[in-house]
């Protein structure tokens, strides 16, 4: 099988996830036993690794040890190879080829390098290798390993020896790099301290694999493991970890920025320790190898030039230091100077390093994976990614803990202790003087003025020059203080004529810029986008809409930047970067900017900076028609050279500029200059030595800012969006604001939105965003990427340099044309609402018009004029599939031979709408009409109505037979799962992929609140991210865990196109979904912000064919369903679909147009005049729908689908799919934009294997036989089950047993329904440490008793269970100080009860609905987003805690007296805990507590509780305490409780509630 | 958007109109303005909607749906609302030069087909129009404003109704010199003569736009009637360019027996003679006058009401109207659904007027004139009618069917024949040898050419009897044409 990519499928995309951990004795003494260890904790990580098509190969296995001497000096021995004393030798290992004569040829280049290196070869050893145990796949492409032992030269430190082997090791690789095998050449270690074993293995097979680790001489003091679950299976032995230095399971989202930042870098770099040899490191990163490969050269590189690990890893993963109230003030300093010299590698990581004597482990700022630890009495630490892992005697633990987010475990075995993240992180930062040095040298933005005086000198022609410009720029400003508007007719035009021709609309005036100014922050808009692809376009496109936004799904989780905003920075620095090997303070000598986006006086300073080591220069972007037309590369060319010149003169700020130009003259697209000169000073080693600032008119809203900071610009001046702003602040369009506050909002606004963008791929800081290039193009030519945008994926080639001019400047002429009435005229713009000659949509008048008369009146015909139209008329000027037709029509089938309608309705479904974005009238009509026809409705996010589940006398059933598990978990118990045919699980929505949704508390009415589990009026956030989601082998927990609730339900994981897409699906696939749907970035939303409506995500085209494309190749294909939507339409539409290798489709927008929808986009605003997207009762009157459109919709739709088979001579859908080679891209040569456009890696078809299929045919293996649930629990439960007698029993647990008692709960849930059991019915007590997922969803009347600890998501979803959790009796730690369950326990928890006897990990209890919980500590973020319950927190807690909390209470003990500053307080309020009843409830929980647990801690607690009682502090999400109130007030007013909630709603309608601004 | 809930809170307010029986005693517009308040209120209602189906113009099961002019109703709605007069007008005049004529005379298509309307009374757009030119007049934001520079060709425009105005005054902002020629000795064509002063005045609207366009360099040539007083070839030497937008003004006849007595004239000639006596002109024409007669109109569309009107203020002795076709329903039916222009029964101005002077709605449905007999004068003194059925006809067509006995007589005086139009007239087509449609229209390409070069044309010459509206589109699309024409020749 080939590794190159072709088609939609790129290696690149590759991801990998795992288990890892590390074994260490901190005294450093070597044994066997630590390699055993290490072994065991492997193995019981097995099920965080993965498995390809076939179940003997692993995605990777590894381990990295000490080298053990004994070992090598016996084997060597037998060779007659004496080797010196331990450390006085390397070891390198190295994969080869198989075939002896190139391995030949690769021995004797090595053996000359080592030669030319001064170093002489000592020997020799090919390693055993068990190819008999592995499989097929992994056994075909095995290399052959060989250890290769080199001398030490005298008088070579440790540190210079271990440089040497590195360049050796760099030699070896390019030297082999320029031979034509280089594929299977690779050094997985070349060391004198350290060895690596790894390869393309399971966990379990490693050992087996390599007899050399069975050896009993192999000894260590340490050693890292890890096990990879890889979304690819391509065969790969290399990309197994441990790399050489670490290991990591995460992902870097900034990589692209991170390797074009180290590369610009290369020519700045010195070092006395490497010396001439540093030449010969370079590249520093390799290309080619994965995220961790190359984090891993960073770090070798790094450390061998000098740093120590720790402070290493502390320039590469530094603490979220900006907004941090606790850190120590050096600290910070150190954090702060550095972050003038490197840009954080930003992403969920949990990474574990080596040198060989000291080892250490470090999470990621935001602690996005989890890592426990336990140390023993005899010197033992153990870190991995869950506990349990070793078998350890539960009294030698001394301590238990987690590694926190940005914290350091480090061990250093020479001195034979841990040293404590504090005290190493102190000792580094103390090592220079930083904070004095920013003091001298680094100058906030503000201060440019004041500063001005004293450092800049300027020649007085250029003062004056500049004089005049400042008056012209602070213009505004001026007028900002003194608020008269007076502009003149003149200055209108000359606005408008600007804003012509950057392409400004009516529309993006009012609705996109007037509500930045207004409120702050990105507007939203309603119902997808509908409208062209920018390279389909008719409209003048901006350069920036051909380039889409990329988003964070499945393999790594998009961060919430609001609730979380105490990780995000948007601060940069702006001057040149110095030598990254040798810090010096002027290396600080830079601009301190907190928003990538100047403000007008900003840059004025900016401009008159000329003083030592900061000094700039403007450059215009613009040119001639002529040459911009006939030559624009000479245009770019002739920019950088005047860079280049003046950049070797000293000038470090580059201003590039369009705001001045010459007659005749027209700017480049802002966007092809920036990235452009990014790129080129790259290339030339001198992008670290400026900064590139913009000065334009053209970028305007938040996609454009994005894109340009995306692409390596440091700041921007978007001055005509600020002069639009005062324009329509002019115009009286702003309500009550000053001019002043109005630009601040709209700059807010865009920066906000920046960070939202940003988060939605997980990347945190505005830093290592920069230059990260997360996007794709679509349309592009590759010619033109690979010169302006390198590194940019782009599948679909198109347009080129010349094109974009063409383009460009067509917008340029006709903005000079004045209207028929002899003015300039802003186009209305119709991007989102249509207008006549503007933007083509899919939805206009006529196709609403037809398509709601063909479904209401059952005409066939007229359905068919629909199709007609969209097929033959939109669609090639909107969508890809419309440049796309059949071809090779002569086999002809008759229709009757066509499957019937009835068949393939049951592959059809309605999209995921929430029964609150929707009216009950609405969603209720779709699933009436999906259950008559067989296909399957879909709840949406908002949880459903359990009087739903039952039929209505009619027949009807208005149960979705999809139930939508979405970040919120609304409504998601146990009933809930298990009333479902299909569980789906929500990791994008295509309208907003990698964001989350707020439904404001206007909109949750009481019914609303009632189906979601929360309080009416309140409103409800669903986080970007599944907080139970932040990998790979995440979601195939979860997947498991809703297998368990519900074993007959199929699991279908929702992704959103992209490219790369393909790559997750095959991960998902091995993770054992179901079903994967592919959504189309064109899907619809109630509300998303606009910019990612039209920017994140792809067409679902593409993603459909990537996903098909990839998993053929995978031989996954056959074991999942592929599902897609996306304004599907028509038979045409499916049948493409289809053809391109999707077996089932949706529908959302088309079905709920039959409803009555007509395009309004108001659904955010509950004023939806036809009842179809409004909770309003009056509104809701005017819904006209019945179930009856819609089955006349999917029936034309199948029929017309028919139609195009019996055209195509297929008889089956199932024949049809994939069948790639029945599609042809339709000429449109009439059209120039088309000409170039290349849709053949969509078509492209992959090689079947042997037995492979084109679609599923077969079953995943759940392996649900294997649970404790299954195996035991249910059949003890019995006489529980059966005649509700109590039960009590005991078992061990280990942390393979995961979800465990979720089937038994289903079982409960399935007879008695939500209500279960009697409390304490089954009792069930556990002893050891629990896997993941202990306890979720069970229901009432299952009690789950553990001592021992658990780890993630314990309780997850918990719908009435009860779990009490401690640790055993005989222990040597102190229970309150130590970890005992994981990250994230009781996600989602809906109702029931849980004592926690020690502190839990980050994120406990995060959107708990009804539990009530008690716990001795908690972990950062707790109590996130939660809407109900109670929680009492005895002890200490991280910070952010309540973030996002709009309901239930919570009590914290403030023992350290910090909890007001570790509280998020944006949407609680705290205070006393004074009322008696409450008082009451706190003591009778903890008393509790006590019963089940045994606390003593808790005892003490009511010892003193007089005056400990005063410690509690009550946590209250202020709009839960005015709902409660007002309901209270109507209640005593005499109203039923269900008359007193509407009042309330009602009256807390009137009020104007704050917008959190999601 | 206006405000999002507006839509719920505020109910849709008409125009105000004057006293029905103080208004018939004179000739003023009927109309009266919105107030300001009312006005924001009703923008107010706008949902501003994804898809504004008032606005797109298009054919919807043989009726048209959304302005025709594809006015961009909810951006200057909202602007209302908003009490943005200036940059309401700015946004109304990028489609339509002339709101004002519109803003009084138009059906309103956009109202039938707003979504409110969907179950509640539609937005008052066209209030909205006339109130943002009005104000806007009010205010003197509208002078006249001659192009910055000239290009010095040269353009004929023949007809000055609502599509050669249009036509006249956008080649003029163009830059060309544009000359107007009209047959009749006033300019304005049917909006001068064919709509009565009650809902358009031809002094304080009409004339304000013609005097307004001749200060900004057009000029206008009236009692010319081209190929008649003007030979054709003369105008093709001195014009670069002919644009004609001569109307179709060849009414629609009825052959029955009698047509040929006294006093039965065809609308548009009586209501050009009524124009023509309130402007001071009595002498011409004046046999053509309802005054103490018992007046039938045939023909139940908006002329017909016209002349109703019209009648009733010449003191008229009775009024009857007849319309073969049924009584429109009360409501939408299910085959004329929504956006489709509405087909129901609309009770206009003249209606409410001949009710509260005679104390009865005059129209009769489904009636047939079958004959006019004549007193011994040669008048028509009665009209024989029978009433009709419309049953299909087995082809999908309804066709109506005479009811046996249900003949009737009417004693009438005087009959205006208000059935419609058929085409341009023929002088010009055969001076400039012009290729025609099927439908007896002007023929032209997709640009507006007819077969003749330099030779354009557009409006109801073009594609046959329609809306002012639609004439409007026309008059600016080939105004476009010829613009680019002009750039292009030279």
């Amino acid at each position: 099988m080939d590794r190159k990519s072709n088609g939609l499928y790129d290696p690149k995309y590759e991801h990998d996830a795992c288990g890892m951990g590390f074994v260490a004795n901190k005294k450093g003494h070597k044994s066997r036993k630590i390699i055993d260890q290490a072994l065991e904790v492997l193995v019981n990580m097995s099920h965080r690794g993965a498995t390809g098509s076939e179940e003997e190969t692993g995605d990777g296995a590894g381990i990295l040890l000490q080298i053990p001497h004994n070992f090598f000096k016996k084997e060597m021995k037998k060779k007659n190879v004496i080797l010196p004393l331990a450390g006085e030798y390397g070891v390198g290992m190295l994969f080869l080829p198989r075939k002896r004569s190139v391995r030949k040829k690769i021995f004797s280049l090595i053996k000359k390098k080592i030669k030319a290196e001064g170093l002489s070869l000592l020997g020799w050893r090919r390693v055993k290798q068990n190819r008999d145990l592995i499989g097929q796949q992994a056994s075909d492409c095995c290399p052959e390993m060989f250890q290769v032992f080199v001398s030490r030269p005298e008088n070579l430190s440790d540190k210079k020896y271990e440089i040497k082997l590195f360049v050796l090791t760099r030699l070896l690789e390019q030297a082999v790099f320029d031979l034509e095998f280089k594929e299977s050449f690779y050094i997985a270690s070349f060391s004198h301290k350290t060895v690596v074993y790894k390869g393309m293995l399971k966990p379990g097979q490693l050992e087996d694999f390599y007899p050399d680790l069975q050896d009993s001489s192999m000894t260590s003091s340490l050693a890292l493991i890890h096990s990879r679950f890889s979304t690819n299976t391509f065969p790969s032995w290399e990309r197994a970890h441990p790399n050489r230095y670490l290991i990591h399971n995460g992902e870097i989202n900034t990589l692209q920025g991170n390797i074009n930042w180290m590369r610009a870098r290369e020519s700045l770099l010195e070092s006395e320790l490497l010396g001439e040899d540093i030449k010969k490191l370079m590249p520093i990163i390799r290309p080619g190898g994965s995220d961790s490969a190359m984090m891993d050269n960073c770090l070798q590189f790094l450390h061998l030039a000098g740093y120590s690990l720790p402070r290493a890893i502390m320039m590469m993963i530094p603490e979220p230091w900006v907004n941090n109230k606790f850190m120590d003030q050096k600290k910070k300093d150190f954090y702060n100077f550095h972050s003038c010299i490197m840009e954080p590698w930003d992403g969920p990581a949990a990474v574990a390093f080596t040198d060989g004597v000291k080892i250490g482990a470090v999470l990621d700022r935001n602690g996005l994976r989890p890592a426990r630890y336990y140390v023993t009495s005899d010197d033992l630490v153990v870190m991995a990614s869950e506990v349990g892992v070793l078998n350890l005697e539960s009294s030698s633990i001394i301590s238990k803990q987690r590694l926190e987010p940005g914290k350091m475990l480090f061990v250093d075995t020479r001195q034979g202790r841990i040293i404590k993240d504090e005290e190493l992180k102190q000792r580094i930062a103390q090592q220079q003087p930083y904070g004095k040095w920013l003091q001298k040298n680094l100058i906030h933005i503000n201060e440019l003025s004041e500063k001005k005086n004293q450092c800049v000198q300027d020649s007085k022609d250029n003062k004056n020059n500049r004089d005049k410009d400042n008056r012209a720029n602070s213009n505004l400003d001026h007028k900002k203080s003194n608020c008269v508007k007076n502009t003149s007719q003149k200055e209108i035009n000359n606005l408008l004529k600007k804003q012509k021709m950057y392409g400004y609309t009516f529309e993006e005036l009012r609705k996109i810029l007037a509500p930045m100014a207004q409120k702050g922050i990105d507007p939203t808009g309603s119902m997808g986008y509908d409208a062209s692809l920018a390279v389909l376009s008719e409209k003048p496109q901006l350069l920036y809409n051909y380039f889409h936004q990329l988003f964070a799904q499945v393999t790594n989780p998009p961060i919430d930047s609001i609730r979380e905003k105490i990780i995000t920075s948007t601060m940069s620095n702006l001057g040149s970067e110095g030598n990254l090997l040798n810090p010096k303070p002027e290396d600080c000598r830079r601009i301190r900017i907190e928003s990538p986006i100047l403000t007008n006086k900003e840059l004025i300073d900016i401009k008159n900076l000329n003083s030592r080591g900061l000094k700039s220069a403007v450059f215009s972007i613009a040119a001639c028609e002529k040459k911009l037309k006939n030559d624009p590369q000479e245009v770019l060319n002739e920019l950088f050279l005047q860079v280049d010149r003046k950049v070797k003169k000293g000038v470090n700020l580059l201003i590039l500029s369009d705001r001045k130009m010459k007659d005749k003259q027209w700017p480049l697209p802002s966007l092809l200059a920036a990235a452009g000169l990014h790129h080129h000073l790259i290339k030339n080693g001198n992008r670290t030595r400026v900064s590139i600032v913009l000065e334009s008119g053209e970028p305007r809203t938040v996609h454009h800012f994005s894109v340009l900071l995306g692409y390596g610009l440091d700041a921007i001046n978007p001055y005509l969006g600020y002069k639009s702003i005062q324009d329509i602040w002019e115009r009286d369009m702003l309500e009550g604001l000053d001019i002043k506050t109005a630009v601040n909002k709209y700059r807010k606004a865009a920066v906000k939105g920046i960070v939202k963008v940003m988060a939605k791929m997980g990347i945190s800081t505005v830093q290592s965003y920069r230059g990260a290039q997360i996007f794709e193009a679509v349309g592009l030519e590759n010619k033109l990427i690979n010169k302006y945008f390198p590194g940019t994926v782009s599948k679909i080639e198109g347009m080129g340099l010349k094109d974009i001019m063409r383009e460009t400047l067509d917008r340029y002429q006709k903005s000079s044309r004045k209207s028929m009435s002899g003015t300039y005229i802003l186009k209305s713009g119709s991007s989102f609402n249509w207008r006549k000659g503007g933007e083509k949509h899919l939805f206009n008048p006529e196709t609403i018009y037809l398509l709601q008369q063909a479904c209401r009146n059952n005409d066939y015909n007229k359905y068919k004029k629909f199709a007609e139209k969209i097929d033959n008329h939109y669609s090639r000027r909107i969508s890809l599939r419309g440049q796309l037709e059949f071809k090779g029509k002569n086999e002809e089938v008759p229709l009757r031979e066509v499957e019937a309608v009835e068949n393939i309705c049951s592959r059809f479904k309605t999209g995921a709408m929430s029964y609150g974005s929707i009216s009950q009238e609405a969603h209720e009509a779709l699933a009436i009409a999906m259950n008559r026809i067989g296909g399957k409705s879909n709840t949406g996010e908002g949880g459903e109505d359990e009087n739903r589940y039952t039929r209505d006398k009619n027949g009807d059933l208005r149960c979705s037979a999809i139930k939508q598990v979405a970040s919120g978990r609304f409504g998601v118990d146990s009933l809930y799962l298990k009333n479902a045919q299909e569980l789906q699980i929500k990791m994008a929505q295509g309208a907003k992929p990698g964001e989350g949704g707020q439904l404001p508390g206007k909109k949750v009415y009481p019914w609303i609140a009632e189906v979601r589990g929360t309080t009416p009026g309140v409103g409800l956030i669903s986080p970007p991210p599944h907080h139970d989601i932040y990998s790979i082998e995440d979601l195939a927990e979860l997947i498991y865990d809703l297998k368990n609730a519900n074993s007959g339900a199929r699991i279908n994981v929702k992704l959103v196109s992209k490219s790369g897409v393909g790559t997750i699906a095959a991960g998902v696939a091995k993770g054992k979904a179901d079903v994967i749907l592919i959504s189309g970035y064109d899907g619809g939303t109630g509300a998303s912000p606009r910019t990612s409506i039209r920017h994140a995500g792809l067409p679902w085209e593409l993603g459909v064919a990537e996903t098909h494309q990839t998993l053929v190749k995978n031989n996954l294909r056959s074991r999942v369903r592929i599902e897609t939507d996306g304004k599907l339409l028509t038979g045409k539409d499916l049948a493409v679909a289809a053809l391109l290798g999707a077996e089932e489709y949706g529908f959302s927008t088309a079905p709920l147009i039959t409803l009555g929808c007509v395009m309004m986009r108001v659904c955010s605003k509950d004023t939806c005049p036809v009842g179809v997207a409004t909770q309003n009762p009056e509104l809701r009157k005017e819904f006209k729908g019945k179930p009856e459109y819609v089955v006349n919709f999917m029936k034309f739709a199948a029929q017309n689908l028919r139609e195009k088979m019996a055209e195509l001579g297929f008889r089956t859908v199932d024949e049809m799919i994939g069948r790639v080679d029945r599609l042809q891209q339709k000429k449109q040569k009439e059209y120039w934009k088309l000409s170039n456009l290349d849709l053949s890696p969509l078509l492209f078809q992959p090689a079947l294997e042997n037995q492979s299929m084109r679609y599923c045919t077969e079953k995943q293996k759940h392996e649900l036989a294997d649970t404790m649930d299954n195996k035991k629990l249910v059949e003890l439960a019995r006489p529980a089950l059966e005649q509700e007698k109590k039960v009590q029993y005991e078992f061990n647990i280990n942390n393979k047993d995961r979800a465990t008692g979720t089937i038994l709960g289903g079982k409960i849930t399935e007879k008695y329904g939500a209500r279960g059991l009697p409390e304490d019915t089954i009792e069930f007590h556990f002893y050891g440490s629990a896997g993941q997922s202990f306890g979720a969803f069970i229901p009432g009347g299952l009690t789950m008793k553990l001592t021992g600890d658990t780890n993630d998501y314990l309780g997850k979803g918990l719908s009435g269970g009860k779990i009490i959790v401690k640790p055993p009796e005989n222990i040597s730690f102190i229970p309150e100080k130590n970890i005992i369950t994981g990250n994230v326990a009781f996600l989602g928890a809906t109702s029931g009860q849980a004592f926690i006897r020690g502190k839990a990990g980050e994120r406990f209890c995060v959107r708990n609905s009804g539990l009530q919980a008690v716990v001795e500590g908690a972990g950062d973020h707790a109590c996130e987003y939660m809407t109900g319950g109670r929680v009492i927190v005895l002890g200490e807690t991280g910070i952010n805690f309540a973030a996002g909390m709009t309901g239930g209470i919570a009590y914290v003990a403030d023992v350290n007296n910090d909890f007001h500053d570790k509280c998020n307080r944006d949407m609680i309020s705290l205070e006393a805990v004074t009322l008696k009843d409450e008082i009451k409830f706190i003591k009778n929980m903890i008393n509790r507590h006590i019963e089940y647990t045994d606390s003593s801690y808790a005892r003490n607690i009511l010892k003193l509780w007089k005056e400990k009682k005063l410690d509690f502090i009550k946590v209250l999400p202020d709009d839960y305490r005015r709902m409660l109130k007002t309901i209270e007030k109507f209640k005593n007013d005499g109203l039923t409780n269900q008359q007193a909630m509407m009042a309330a709603f009602k009256e807390n309608n009137q009020l104007e509630i704050r917008g959190t601004g999601n | 958007m206006g405000k999002t809930t507006g839509f719920m809170e505020y109910k849709r307010v008409e125009q105000p109109e004057r006293q029905l029986g103080k208004r018939v005693k004179d000739w003023k517009e009927f109309k009266k303005n919105i107030t300001r308040p009312e006005i924001q209120k009703q923008g107010a209602r706008c949902m501003e909607c994804g898809i504004p189906y008032c606005h797109p113009g298009i054919e919807l099961n043989n009726g048209v749906s959304g302005c025709p002019l594809n006015n961009l109703i909810p951006e200057w709605n909202d602007l209302i609302y908003r009490r943005r007069n200036r940059e309401a007008l700015e946004r109304l005049l990028v489609t339509n030069n002339f709101p004002e004529f519109t803003g009084r005379v138009c059906p309103a298509p956009c109202e039938g087909s707003c979504t409110v309307g969907l179950n509640k009374s539609p937005v008052a757009i066209k209030a909205i129009e006339k109130y943002i030119i009005e104000q806007s007049f009010q205010n003197r934001w509208i002078t006249p404003r001659p192009p910055a520079a000239r290009t010095n060709k040269h353009a004929a425009v023949i007809g000055s109704g609502p599509a050669g105005l249009a036509a006249a005054d956008c080649l003029n902002r163009a830059g060309h010199r544009v000359t107007v020629f009209e047959k009749e000795d006033r300019p304005g064509g049917l909006l001068m003569y064919g709509i009565p002063n009650m809902k358009l005045d031809k002094q304080k609207v009409l004339n304000r736009r013609i005097n307004i366009m001749k200060k900004e360099g057009i000029i206008f040539k009236t009692g010319i009637y081209v190929g008649r007083d003007m030979k054709v070839t003369e105008l093709q030497n001195k014009f670069e360019a002919i644009l004609l937008c001569g109307g179709a003004e060849k009414p629609r006849d009825l052959n029955i027996p009698g047509r040929n007595l006294d006093q039965i004239f065809f609308a548009v000639d009586y209501l050009k003679a009524s124009t023509k006596a309130i402007l001071g002109e009595r002498k011409q024409n004046s046999q053509i006058n309802a005054a103490g007669k018992n007046v039938l109109i045939i023909g139940g569309g908006d002329t017909g009401t016209d002349c109703v009107a019209s009648a009733i203020r010449q003191d008229c002795k009775s009024i009857t109207q007849f319309e073969i076709l049924p009584e429109p329903p009360q409501e939408r039916q299910k085959d004329n659904p929504w956006p489709e222009w509405p087909r129901i029964l609309n009770k206009d101005y003249g209606h409410r007027e001949a009710e509260a002077v005679f104390g009865s709605d005059p129209r009769n449905f489904n009636i047939k004139t079958v004959k006019f007999t004549g007193d011994d004068t040669g008048s028509v003194n009665q009209v024989h009618t029978v009433q009709v059925k419309w049953e299909e006809n087995g082809k999908g067509n309804y066709e109506p069917r005479e009811i046996k006995g249900s003949e009737k007589k009417w004693k009438i005086d005087m009959v205006i024949i208000a059935v419609g139009f058929l085409g341009p007239n023929d002088l010009l087509i055969k001076r400039l040898n012009l290729k025609q449609s099927s439908d007896s229209s002007v023929w032209t390409d997709k640009s507006f050419r007819t077969n003749q070069e330099a030779v354009f044309a557009a409006g109801d010459m073009r594609r046959g009897q329609s809306l002012v509206v639609h004439a409007i589109d026309e008059g600016r699309k080939m105004s476009y044409e010829v613009d680019k024409f002009l750039k292009k020749k030279f």
